[in-house]
């Protein structure tokens, strides 16, 4: 594949490749985490595990609870039931500004630009321990300025890796979609995160910039940052992904290496019963890993 | 009609107590709406509550002036945190009715006959300014400024407010430039964006409540203390909703603007009354009288509040692109 | 752009041209003499002294009326009581019952409200002579009763008014501050029909009806619309209501002065065991369930009604179905008008009107609505009864004046534990 440090499956997963399977070094284990809506089963993970140090794509067809599922993870939703760590350190229940702080930082699928701060103001707010930010020492300048320095140059380098820093004064409510993406990605990195989880970083995003920002994911991962992220395009996670995790109807149907798992049968049924058209590729061998959906059969 | 007159008036009107109070509750609803995003329709309970705070300390607890007024500040600080431990997490029109229902209880409070021992019922109280007139180091006598001619109690209230405003402004500029500020106006953005960027954002729209809060218990503490007495009738919602006037004429998310924008406003409403009964006595404004012209007053607080939010939110000093409705 | 605002300026300008046409016709000529304010500058007093058995009683209230002004003054330790007013006129003075310690009445019960006539003089002293309380004490089941009755029939109004706010919010999630104003111009239409013009109440109120639908329409089609189409948010759509309100106020101030209107002097009194009430009571809650089963039956069995239910769960997807959704927010404006306008008008008949009776009402018909549900016409009927039922039992246990409070205080509480009301459905919010 694309990644030519690409380590190998036994050097990621434990034992038999298939849904909910152990990891050599997880960064974050979630343990039947389930959420309803009403009637309506939005989520339903019983196990899975995220390698730390890799790019891993969450994919499924649209409803499968993709984003509910980040939500849940990051506190920004309450499960009905279910435990997950991150880190070995306990996560159910807590704010999402506290999981931030424990550096596993998310971004958000409608990109949130601070749309009335400018580009520079957004990446300096994603900076973590600011002493400016408590409200009796953001009376007295010289007590935070250095650290606003450090983390004004930090910004900097960031805005230049990211080919924004020409629009370092201007609003982010003037940039377009995809530097909005851009800008949310950055900003997530000024808190040097853990963990990013990018919630389909490439929709609406045009052609040209898709190409950056698939290398700043991979940046990424090189720097040293584990990445989660939720896709639609099957090309893009077969060219960037280390691990591949499928969901569909709220379960993990499927997971593996990303050439192997577009081959699964469970992957195509569940695309296949979304949307007819999605490519996989070739369509052919068997499925390597067993899945839960077909178990429950 | 004597045209030299009104404007001198409108001069006068442009930094009476009034407009005092009126501008430190603008800039506390700066912070709370122009710089967090919050709506608070109840801003005229936290003006309230700090008159009431300061009063009842020094009529019933007997406290001296200083401590006094610390009172009414920390009342105002409990009653964000009443208010806003609840229903911070709420949607921001649900927030505005809670605010506007809020007030409007308090309100029934101080009225009702059951507790009017505390607080004076619906005739008030009025025994408490003898320690802020005493403390006036002005000598007695008049003083002439050309517009108006001040006697030395009125100056020194005027002394008092106006200095409380520019205090109050210079912190406010201080906290705006500062890291804690921008956390503000990221929430006021998209809070869901701030939280996941690691910040409490319940604490800071917290803090933002009890900072605004605080601004406009000082204005009415000024209010009452200017007038030596404090009575429910004054705090409805239309004088929050004239706050708000204030506010989104000078500009919601600047911190010249609530001042500027309270002295235009008076002004302005000074100067129409003022032409309006001038054209009343000359028998060109047939369909009015002399009283009506007092009811023009509040005609022209909601109609400046209609037209400010349709044609420009930002309001005069304010940029057109900071100032948000997230509705 | 720029033409869409001057439209709006436009349209707004030849509005308030159009009404003060319609008010210097109907109302020029009926407005009361203007009351000028004391011309020496002394300070104009309503005052009183109440004694019992020649003891001064302090904390007893009274409710001054009039000319603008609606305020209560107690008296002190001396039974001494005084308000200070700013205009001259003729006040009216009611001393409020409730007030009196135990046992002790009017000496002429009948004799709870007198006139102070400020008109030639500049202090007017109004006194209440008292003795032994010569009312009934109820027993504690048959105040219940009375209560729920008096409760009831203050719900029943409440929920006529209420489900305008509720199919505004529904359709456009406009909170409508302005929606008070609705239900006094509901209630001083009436009075200028019924009772300075002499026609009788039925074609009054007809008139009133009509002309409140009219206002429905005219406040969709010249500002909420132009303003829907700017794409205003809703929260400045919000501000601007609260705007509007106050503008409608002053109005109603200029062309119908402050004071308290009586609508109907005929009351013909009507005994149900326990409960002392009147016709048209009767005849008004009556009414009440035959508008809400109006209502009713207009959003469950006709199509125009299912198509406004369907706008309010769900716009975009109500036009895509070829719902014309500005067509139906017209239509539930005009409804919200009419049926409004009807909630004064038997709000005025029952409790007498002045320019501030909906802004007083306002916060218990949003109340109302939060209760029931925000959007949902059923839910604000049950919103508004349950309201009804607090404001007047919790008169059992909290001083009278306290009866409002107890009301918003439910509001806050709802919102706070079920912000999606108690018959709406749980979702997730903000």
């Amino acid at each position: 594949m694309a990644n030519s440090n690409a380590k190998s499956t036994d050097q990621i997963a434990i034992g038999e490749i298939a849904p909910g399977c152990r990891k050599v070094d997880p960064i974050l284990i979630a343990d039947g985490v389930k959420r309803q809506f009403g009637g309506l089963t939005a989520v339903d993970v019983a196990h899975v595990e995220i390698p730390r140090g890799l790019i891993t794509a969450l994919i499924g067809p649209n409803g499968a609870g993709k984003t509910t599922f980040f939500n849940l993870l990051t506190g920004f939703d309450k499960p009905n039931q279910g435990n997950w760590s991150f880190e070995g350190q306990k996560l159910a229940g807590m704010s999402p500004y506290k999981v931030a702080r424990l550096g596993m930082i998310r971004t958000f699928q409608l990109t949130k630009a601070l749309s009335l701060l400018t580009v520079i103001e957004n990446m300096r707010l994603g900076a973590q321990k600011q002493p400016g930010e408590s409200f009796l020492t953001s009376l007295i300048r010289p007590l935070w300025i250095r650290r606003e320095k450090e983390i004004t140059d930090v910004a900097d380098t960031l805005l230049k890796r990211f080919k924004l820093d020409a629009k370092r004064e201007d609003y982010a409510a003037s940039l377009s979609g995809g530097q909005r993406k851009l800008l949310e990605m950055a900003r997530a990195l000024m808190s040097e995160p853990k963990l990013i989880m990018l919630d389909e970083p490439m929709a609406g995003v045009n052609p040209a910039l898709t190409q950056s920002l698939l290398d700043h994911i991979k940046d990424l991962k090189s720097n040293g940052t584990t990445v989660l992220f939720v896709e639609h395009d099957m090309h893009m996670v077969r060219h960037i992904s280390d691990w591949v995790i499928v969901m569909a109807e709220g379960k993990v149907v499927a997971e593996g290496p990303p050439a192997i798992v577009m081959k699964d049968q469970a992957v195509i049924d569940a695309y296949l019963g979304a949307h007819h058209d999605t490519d996989l590729g070739t369509l052919a061998k068997p499925a390597v890993s067993r899945t839960t959906k077909k178990g429950d059969k | 009609m004597d045209i030299l007159n009104i404007f001198k008036l409108a001069l006068g009107e442009m930094l009476s107590p009034t407009t005092i109070t009126f501008v430190l509750c603008a800039l506390g609803l700066a912070v709370h709406f122009g710089f967090t995003g919050l709506l608070n329709f109840g801003q005229a309970a936290f003006a309230a509550v700090g008159a009431y705070g300061m009063v009842i300390s020094i009529d019933t607890l007997k406290l001296p002036l200083f401590l006094a007024v610390l009172m009414g500040i920390l009342c105002s600080v409990i009653f964000a945190l009443i208010l806003g431990i609840p229903t911070l997490r709420l949607r921001a029109d649900y927030l505005a009715i809670v605010t506007i229902a809020t007030a409007e209880v308090f309100r029934y409070f101080m009225t009702t006959i059951g507790f009017s021992k505390v607080t004076g019922g619906s005739n008030g109280l009025s025994q408490f300014g003898s320690e802020f007139w005493a403390m006036n180091p002005i000598p007695a006598g008049n003083y002439n400024f050309g517009f108006a001619t001040y006697r030395a109690d009125q100056l020194y209230v005027l002394m008092v407010g106006w200095g409380a405003v520019i205090i109050g402004a210079l912190i406010l500029r201080l906290l705006m430039r500062s890291p804690w500020g921008r956390v503000l106006k990221g929430i006021r953005e998209d809070e869901d964006a701030v939280r996941s960027l690691g910040k409490n954002v319940f604490f800071y729209k917290l803090q933002a409540l009890i900072i605004g809060g605080v601004f406009a218990s000082i204005g009415g503490m000024i209010f009452v203390l200017n007038l030596s007495n404090v009575q429910p009738q004054v705090w409805t919602t239309n004088f929050t909703f004239t706050i708000w006037s204030v506010l989104l004429l000078g500009g919601a998310a600047t911190i010249l603007g609530p001042i500027a924008g309270g002295m235009i406003f008076i002004a302005l409403i000074s100067i129409t009354q003022g032409l309006m009964s001038g054209l009343v006595d000359m028998g060109l404004l047939p369909f009015l009288t002399q009283p009506d012209i007092a009811q023009i007053r509040l005609l022209l607080i909601g109609l400046s509040l209609m037209l400010l939010v349709i044609f420009r939110p930002q309001g005069l000093f304010g940029n057109k692109k900071e100032t948000q409705f997230n509705g | 752009m720029n033409i869409a605002l001057r439209n709006t300026l436009g349209r707004f300008g030849r509005i308030v041209a159009a009404l003060t046409i319609l008010f210097s016709i109907f109302g020029g000529p009926i407005l009361s003499q203007a009351s000028a304010a004391s011309t020496d500058g002394s300070p104009l007093i309503i005052t009183g002294t109440v004694k019992n058995e020649k003891k001064p009683v302090e904390g007893v209230e009274f409710r001054i009326t009039g000319n603008g002004l609606d305020e209560i003054a107690t008296s002190n330790a001396e039974g001494k009581w005084l308000l200070e007013v700013e205009k001259k006129g003729i006040y009216e003075v009611e001393i409020l019952l409730e007030s009196l310690p135990k046992g002790v009445g009017l000496r002429d019960p009948e004799a709870n409200i007198r006139e102070a006539n400020l008109n030639a003089t500049n202090t007017a002293a109004v006194l209440f002579p008292l003795g032994k309380d010569t009312r009934v004490v109820q027993p504690i089941g048959d105040q219940i009763i009375i209560r729920l009755f008096a409760g009831l029939n203050l719900g029943l109004l409440l929920a006529v008014a209420a489900i305008g706010i509720s199919l505004i919010f529904g359709t456009t999630g406009l909170n409508n501050f302005a929606h008070g104003e609705m239900v006094t111009f509901g209630a001083l239409f009436t009075w200028l029909f019924h009772v300075e013009l002499k026609m009788p109440l039925l074609v009054a109120a007809a008139i009133t009806i009509v002309l409140s639908a009219g206002f429905g329409w005219l406040q969709d089609s010249a500002l909420w619309k132009p303003l829907r189409k700017r794409r205003l948010g809703l929260n400045q759509i919000m501000i601007v209501s609260i705007g509007l309100s106050i503008i409608l106020r002053q109005l109603f101030i200029l062309f119908f002065e402050g004071d308290t209107k009586v609508l109907s002097s005929e009351y013909e009194k009507v005994v149900l065991g326990p409960i002392n009430t009147t016709s048209s009571s009767l005849v008004s809650m009556g009414l009440s369930v035959a508008a809400l089963a109006f209502v009713a039956w207009f959003l469950t069995r006709t199509r125009i009604g299912k198509a406004a239910r369907a706008v309010s769960d769900n716009a975009a997807l109500a036009a895509a179905t070829g719902i014309n959704v500005e067509r139906i927010i017209r239509i539930v404006w005009v409804m919200a008008g009419a049926l409004t306008g009807l909630a004064g008008i038997l709000y005025g008949l029952q409790f007498q009107a002045n320019y501030l009776l909906g802004a007083q009402i306002l916060l218990l018909l949003f109340a109302a609505v939060t209760l029931g549900g925000l959007g949902k016409a059923l839910g604000a009927t049950v919103g508004a009864i349950i309201i009804g039922f607090v404001v007047e039992l919790s008169a059992l246990v909290i001083p009278i004046d306290l009866k409002y409070a107890a009301a918003l205080i439910i509001l806050i509480v709802v919102l706070l534990v079920r912000p999606q009301g108690v018959l709406g459905k749980k979702q997730r919010i903000g």
